[in-house]
């Protein structure tokens, strides 16, 4: 055999001891350091070597990886709910990890709420409550005789933002992997101000939706049908370069797909084409659901590779903070969601603000969002922060990433792609928790939003889900 | 209750930056609420809410200024603090702010940014796996300075190392040279033709020294820690070291050198070396023993392979002053007797005492038979406590680069300070030390060192030294050893010569 390293000039990735660092240095030798520190609180070394040790880790994650990065997503269709995912008057989905009435944060409770008005299966919120409460449970729980059920999005290859409440008479977009033929769907945007997820649930919250879904829905899904499915990688890709990071920011992403679209709106409806485009135009965030369904998509090419560390969901439904990994199926790690911190809109404050909610981490599952941050300067003063903290952010996350996305790059980090895959041993070994940018919603049932900021998820989230690899080997 | 509100036509700034004034504004006293934010539907119907007057006129594209303050005074600090605010331009760092100070945290994160042939590793035991396995992944060779790797992990990494065709020095691998570059403790070698294989670092040093003094050059020393050659690991990275020197152009002799190997693996190593489809390149084995070579016979062998003449080793003989002169016949008796190795290098303890052993034999101590342990009696000095370390009749040896002594401490050939402790507690007999010069080592041991021995010769004591080091080191061979031997030692540059001699010091 021949080693590489007896040609050629040395050069040296020092990690630990200074001294022996400073002695390459005397000699001229050069060298990288790394800043070494001992593994994130909870995980013990002899855990983290265990899992490390798998010899199926390597090659898993980049069988994960490998499917992330190469996922097609592709705007196909929107349709129904109750069409496309079979759901059952009575049933909804939420985001986040499964939940139960009595666990559910304020924003989740109005969401429901006012899914139930919508449904038509409750007149008043009140009564809309007592039957949520008398049997809100995953799959019906305790109260499956009341014809309530609640259960996850991702349970349903669906994502939600904020309290993601997905219900039969809500259209959705469908949203194919080209790559590796998988599906995945996510409601429609209703735009800012009070709206169904952010938890209000007023009648202007349930008239926008009726509208959504008599005129919104049906007109887009006809435009679609016209104009064939729109390549959501490229647009992604383009909206990256014009200062998105798709996940606070997404006023490219929309511009673009209402340039897309828009001809084929004109045509398919041109009676409902101003209203519909004016309401489109009007939320900068229209495409953020998208970019979220397209996301999901990707993230589930990467599911169940045994041996795998790698991320394959972040969510919270305002009480939990969950994730799911590639080599342990459907299980959920979870900790408790945290408090954003943010700016606040108007006279709102921190007391205002209710537990991180949404499926809409799935983003910066994905790469995109807070690991995104140095495309999106305008919105870096999130953070609280400059360019530079945004820069720092983004940099930072490559540290617990496996993989720089080969499409969706960064100007100005000249053009390096974006972190992707999160691995929960990188993540473990360095205590760097994934950077998260999100909507703060109030926490009083019917509020809506009350601002935005960054949020840190659980890092007890992590460590479960790191002795479950470990727990996995021990298993026959 | 005093309210500004103010619509300005045609103002835009993005929303996150009118956050920031918001909540600045918020924060001063006396101010209940402040809103400041282009006039949208959803702001004017909020500022509506909280009870200000906004007039009609207000469209999306205008700025909404709505303040509410305690007493006219405040509204109108406030009303100046939002002028200061909103002319404020974006200042900070320029575009990117990018800065290259932002150190990787993995080795897999450095060698996913650096152009890296190598990986030094000298992070806690218990961690070290993590950082080794990232090199080897990336297809990088690691040195694992590291000791306290469980064994399992140690075969592990090997195996996968073997995989992709790198190598694993370690762990417990002090000594490498790659290059030309010194990785841990290793000492300024010209650069030539040797190519050295070694699971003691220093043995490796000790050899490669006395080829450097010799004017034979060595082009690489890679080191595979001091367990490769257990039964458990089987010389796993002993072998592939073998074969990478083998096929190096620039190498033409391999020594190999080990603290006393497992017996299987010492056949299976001697198998791939001579047996078929061994080695194409002449090898010098040097696996420490009874019965086998020193090390500077292993030297020798070298030299002798490459036709260079062995030459006398470079030695400094004790100062024959007035005082030792004069009452040499006398002392004659009096130096007689225990002999105390006190080491910092494990192969050159190792190789030490096994010379001793064979000159004094094992019971042969005057008096009791059994040599006291220095200062023994009062309080024990480090190393020669209640548990003895490996000692026999009247010699007692002490590895102070030991785990049980490194613990918490850096190693002797950093820290002198437990060695100094020991050889302060010596009163009597023949006191032999090493010290070991090069990259990594105390920048000057004879500084503290001599002044010891200086009191040990007042006692007393002979005192012997092996100086394990070249002409290039940092610290200055020749310097160090006129030093320690203007301090009374007796200095060898050949770690058995220095032992026979004070062996022979301690034969009664």
């Amino acid at each position: 055999m021949t080693l590489s390293m007896l040609t050629g000039e040395p050069h040296v990735i020092t990690v630990g001891a200074e001294i022996l660092a400073e002695s390459l240095d005397r000699q001229a030798v050069p060298r990288t350091g790394v800043d070494w520190r001992p593994p994130m609180a909870g995980v013990s070394a002899d855990l983290l070597a265990r899992v490390l040790a798998d010899p199926r880790r390597e090659r898993a994650n980049e069988t994960a990886v490998g499917r992330l990065l190469s996922a097609r997503p592709m705007l196909v269709g929107v349709r129904p709910a109750r069409e496309v995912l079979g759901l059952e008057p009575g049933t909804f989905f939420h985001a986040g990890p499964p939940i139960t009435w009595d666990r559910a944060s304020g924003p989740m409770r109005g969401a429901l709420i006012g899914a139930m008005l919508f449904e038509g299966l409750a007149r008043t919120p009140e009564e809309a409550e007592a039957a949520l409460a008398a049997g809100g449970g995953p799959n019906g729980g305790a109260g499956a005789g009341t014809g309530v059920t609640l259960d996850s999005c991702h349970h349903h290859r669906t994502v939600g933002p904020m309290a993601g409440v997905v219900s039969p008479s809500m259209w959705m977009l469908e949203v194919a992997d080209d790559e590796h033929g998988g599906t995945a769907y996510c409601s429609l945007n209703e735009g800012l101000g009070k709206v169904l997820r952010y938890g209000a649930y007023g009648p202007e919250v349930i008239d926008r939706l009726r509208w959504m879904g008599e005129v919104l829905g049906p007109v887009l899904r006809a435009a679609l049908e016209r104009c064939g499915p729109i390549d959501l990688r490229t647009l992604v890709a383009q909206a990256l370069q014009m200062g998105d990071e798709l996940h606070n920011r997404n006023r490219a992403a929309t511009s673009l797909l209402v340039r897309e679209i828009a001809p084929a709106v004109v045509e398919a409806a041109p009676d409902r084409a101003a209203e519909v485009l004016r309401f489109i135009n009007g939320n900068d965030h229209f495409f953020l659901n998208a970019g979220m369904a397209a996301a999901k998509v990707s993230a589930d090419a990467a599911r169940n590779v045994p041996g795998s560390s790698l991320v394959v969901a972040m969510a919270r439904n305002g009480t939990d903070f969950g994730i799911q990994i590639s080599g342990l199926g459907d299980r959920w790690f979870t900790g408790p969601a945290g408090v954003p911190d943010g700016l606040y809109l108007g006279a709102y404050g921190p007391a205002d603000a209710n537990p991180d909610i949404g499926d809409s981490t799935i983003t910066e599952t994905t790469g995109l969002g807070g690991f995104a941050m140095a495309a999106a300067p305008a919105i870096v003063r999130f953070v609280g922060g400059d360019v530079a903290d945004a820069v720092a952010a983004t940099t930072s996350m490559y540290e617990i990433t496996l993989a720089e996305h080969p499409a969706y790059q960064i100007p100005g980090l000249g053009f390096r792609g974006t972190p992707v895959g999160i691995d929960v041993t990188l993540v473990a070994r360095t205590g760097l928790l994934p950077v998260v940018n999100t909507g703060i919603a109030g926490r009083v049932a019917g509020t809506g939003q009350v601002g935005a900021g960054l949020v840190s998820p659980p890092a007890e989230a992590f460590t479960a889900a790191l002795e479950a690899l470990a727990g996995e080997l021990n298993s026959p | 209750m005093n309210d500004l509100v103010e619509v300005r036509a045609g103002v835009y700034r993005d929303s996150v930056s009118l956050m920031r004034v918001s909540r600045a504004l918020t924060a001063r006293p006396g101010v209940s609420v402040a809103l400041v934010a282009m006039a949208t539907g959803l702001n004017v119907e909020m500022a509506r809410d909280l009870g200000f007057a906004v007039p009609a006129t207000a469209t999306p594209g205008d700025l909404l200024i709505a303040i509410r303050a305690g007493d006219e005074d405040e509204l109108t600090a406030a009303a100046a603090d939002l002028e200061l605010r909103l002319s404020e331009r974006a200042a900070g760092p320029g575009a990117g702010g990018t800065g290259p100070g932002v150190l990787p945290r993995t080795t897999r994160s450095a060698a996913r940014s650096a152009e890296a042939t190598v990986a030094l590793v000298s992070v806690p035991g218990e961690h070290a796996f993590a950082e080794a396995m990232d090199a080897v992944e990336a297809g990088l060779s690691v040195m694992v300075f590291s000791d306290n790797m469980p064994v399992e992990q140690e075969i592990l990494l090997k195996d996968r190392a073997g995989e992709r065709g790198v190598l694993v020095m370690g762990p417990d691998c002090g000594t490498a040279v790659i290059g030309g570059a010194g990785l841990g403790f290793a000492n300024v070698l010209r650069p030539g033709p040797v190519g050295v294989v070694a699971a003691s670092g220093t043995g490796a040093q000790q050899v490669t020294s006395l080829l450097d003094l010799a004017g034979v050059g060595v082009g690489h020393v890679l080191g595979v820690g001091g367990r490769d050659l257990s039964a458990e690991v089987g010389g796993r990275s002993t072998v592939q070291a073998l074969r990478a020197l083998d096929a190096d152009p620039a190498t033409e002799l391999i020594v190999l050198i080990s603290k006393p190997p497992a017996p299987e693996v010492a056949r299976a190593v001697r198998d791939c070396v001579f047996g078929d489809g061994g080695l194409a390149k002449p090898v010098v084995v040097a696996l420490l023993g009874p019965g086998q070579d020193d090390l500077t016979a292993a030297a020798e062998k070298a030299l002798s392979a490459l036709g260079v003449p062995v030459p006398e080793w470079p030695h400094w003989p004790a100062p024959q002053t007035a005082q030792t002169l004069g009452s040499a016949r006398a002392s004659r008796d009096t130096q007689r007797g225990p002999l105390y190795g006190l080491y910092s290098g494990g192969t050159l303890c190792t190789e030490a005492e096994l010379i001793a052993r064979t000159m004094l034999g094992t019971d042969r101590g005057p008096g009791s038979g059994t040599a006291q342990p220095p200062g023994s009696g009062t309080a024990q000095p480090p190393g020669f406590g209640t548990t003895q370390p490996s000692g026999f009749g009247m010699a007692r040896f002490v590895d102070f680069g030991a785990d049980e002594y490194t613990r918490g401490r850096a190693h002797p050939m950093i820290d002198p300070a437990l060695r100094l402790e020991a050889l302060a507690a010596v009163d009597r007999g023949v006191v032999l030390l090493d010290v070991v010069l090069g990259h990594g080592a105390d920048p000057d041991p004879a500084a503290s060192l001599a002044p010891a021995l200086a009191q040990a010769a007042g006692r007393g004591v002979a005192a012997v030294v092996a100086l394990v080091g070249t002409d290039g080191d940092p610290q200055g061979l020749r310097a160090q050893a006129a030093r320690l031997n203007e301090a009374g030692a007796a200095v060898f540059t050949s770690n058995a010569a220095a032992a026979r001699h004070a062996a022979r010091l301690a034969v009664p």
